[in-house]
């Protein structure tokens, strides 16, 4: 079976990444962030290529909503192997609002014809875990969600999902949607030939149609400071008064 | 108006602890909303027995939809059946639990009934009538304070970041007829139990975490064997170095591409620290590092550090625990 693929792409800020931003601002500081294809999205796109491959060479396009600096993001996607990239251009910023970003990825999903549409389970920056879900629902297509690995059968994907205390087996009907968290598929590193070939793959540019988000950020704090904490010592001579601080200082034990 | 309605976690007809906790949370916001707490709960026969515990938690009315359908959570099914509860009765707020199941019921509620969603909530509270959430963002390096442009407000709520308070009256039980949709294309046709023998590494009251220091996977008996001197509640976790070189499952992986875990007890071993690390356990109670070297980034976080070599440290610690435990 011919399996063609999508796998959505976000470019967020790497997550080795110290990140800044001034008091009562709403965003970080752009300044001196690295930026990296969200690494959730790298497990997807890495689940369409070996499909792809074990398969009879079905197509696979990454597609992103971003502005003209997202096509680093989906330069690297052609350059690891993707066959076509989609810009789908916004004017100013995707929101925290995931359904306004689903709805404007659904909008062009909808008129497309492969029959697999692959994302991160979560961007490395928002962390709402909603997109997948939310454009399956608005297609009308089922959706297994934090897959860790996925075999796909005759008009069938079935994916092992990971939960609390387990993994559960669900068989979805394709058309189907997935979303990937770690666990089978590590991103190849992608080759020079890789990179030279993707100067030649297609990219296509189109405006989209994003809704003004309905969930506001109305400010960013920093996680509360941890109080300093104190070298209790050094080596196995330190163990009884570390025991002693955590019962009768700490109450934890 | 005003009305939050709770959506109530079970399994195998057991309620999950995660539910009272989101019933606690909508009692307390339905009064700064001027409304009153309702919980839904949905699941296969026998599932009312346990439905009037949730008025115990705030709940003044409990919705319970039992139908063959609903049994074994499949989300397509849940969440239309959700969607259709929020569409005729207009709640202002629907809360989940941000488990796998919630996590993955939410974004297809919010998509059904056209609402936005504001996930893994760490604080929610009202101001003059209004829902306020904070969230953690970034993994957790930073916290964004967010508020909602459209009703209903859709939340998923992280475990554990709330806590329950249950000493209030039984709540009213209503049944309903869910109405199950048609021509559903998701079958849950097993459920493999992990190998581990502990609970998850996110609902754990403490976790002994391994990093690089531990020189290889043949040395995790040390990290075992003090996490069996914790007790029962206590998980193993690992540094995505470790994960990363195969000698842990990621379901064990604390930090950014891994869990944010809030445990009572941390303790990080042979970890250094990496700043993706650092934001998926810094809010954790108590952290106790052991690591050979004194610069290590890890000791910034922890509240006790020990300076030596884990191979040496561990089993000493083991042994002190144990007693102590022991001792009752």
């Amino acid at each position: 079976m011919i399996l063609d693929i999508i796998v959505c792409v976000k470019r967020v800020p790497d997550t080795e990444t110290r990140v800044r931003f001034s008091d009562g601002a709403t965003v970080i500081e752009p300044d001196g962030v690295k930026y990296i294809v969200s690494p959730y999205d790298e497990f997807a796109l890495e689940a369409a290529l070996r499909t792809s491959e074990a398969g009879e060479g079905g197509r696979v396009t990454v597609m992103t909503l971003g502005d003209e600096d997202s096509l680093e993001t989906l330069r690297a996607g052609l350059a690891a192997g993707a066959d076509a990239a989609v810009l789908l251009r916004v004017q100013g910023a995707v929101t925290m609002d995931g359904l306004a970003t689903a709805k404007a990825l659904a909008s062009e999903l909808e008129l497309r014809k492969e029959q697999l549409l692959l994302f991160g389970v979560k961007a490395g920056d928002d962390d709402q875990q909603q997109v997948g879900p939310m454009v399956a629902t608005l297609l009308g297509r089922p959706c297994a969600s934090n897959v860790t690995s996925f075999e796909v059968g005759e008009g069938v994907i079935r994916c092992d999902r990971a939960v609390e205390g387990g993994t559960e087996v669900v068989e979805l009907d394709l058309p189907a949607v997935v979303t990937l968290t770690k666990g089978a598929f590590e991103l190849r590193y992608a080759s020079l030939k890789g990179i030279m070939a993707a100067k030649r793959k297609p990219l296509e540019t189109k405006d989209a149609d994003l809704p003004e988000g309905r969930l506001t950020v109305e400010r960013l704090d920093y996680p509360p400071e941890r109080a300093e904490g104190r070298i209790v010592g050094e080596g196995v001579e330190a163990v009884p008064e570390l025991v002693r601080l955590l019962r009768d200082e700490a109450n934890v034990l | 108006m005003g009305d939050v309605l709770a959506i109530a976690e079970q399994r195998d007809g057991k309620i999950r602890p995660a539910a009272n906790e989101v019933v606690t949370v909508a009692a307390a916001v339905a009064e700064g909303l001027g409304g009153t707490a309702h919980a839904l709960l949905l699941g296969g026969a026998g599932v009312e027995e346990n439905a009037g515990d949730l008025g115990n938690f705030g709940a003044e009315i409990v919705r319970v939809g039992e139908d063959p359908a609903l049994e074994g959570n499949v989300p397509e099914t849940h969440a239309a059946v959700i969607a259709e509860v929020v569409r005729s009765h207009g709640y202002s707020a629907v809360l989940f639990a941000a488990t796998a199941l919630g996590k993955d019921l939410a974004p297809r509620v919010a998509a059904l009934v056209d609402a936005p969603l504001a996930s893994d909530v760490t604080h929610l509270e009202t101001d003059g009538g209004r829902l306020v959430g904070i969230r953690p963002i970034y993994g957790g390096k930073a916290m964004a304070r967010v508020g909602f442009e459209a009703s209903p407000a859709i939340l998923s709520l992280r475990p554990n970041a709330f806590g329950t308070n249950g000493t209030r009256a039984d709540g009213r039980i209503e049944p309903f007829t869910a109405a199950i949709p048609d021509g559903v294309r998701t079958r849950i046709v097993d459920f493999q139990v992990a190998q581990s023998r502990s609970v998850d590494v996110s609902e754990a009251s403490a976790i002994v975490s391994g990093g690089r220091g531990m020189k290889g996977p043949e040395n995790w008996s040390l990290l075992e064997d003090l996490q069996s001197a914790l007790g029962p509640g206590a998980a193993l976790g690992a540094s995505r170095a470790v994960v990363d070189a195969g000698w842990r499952p990621h379901g064990e992986q604390v930090g950014q591409t891994g869990k944010t875990v809030a445990p009572k007890l941390y303790f990080a071993v042979g970890i250094s620290g990496a700043i993706q690390h650092l934001a998926g356990m810094r809010t954790s109670r108590t952290i106790v590092a052991i690591n050979k070297d004194p610069d290590a980034p890890i000791f910034a976080v922890a509240d006790y550090g020990i300076v030596g070599d884990a191979f040496e440290v561990l089993p000493r610690l083991t042994a002190g625990i144990a007693a102590l435990r022991a001792e009752g």
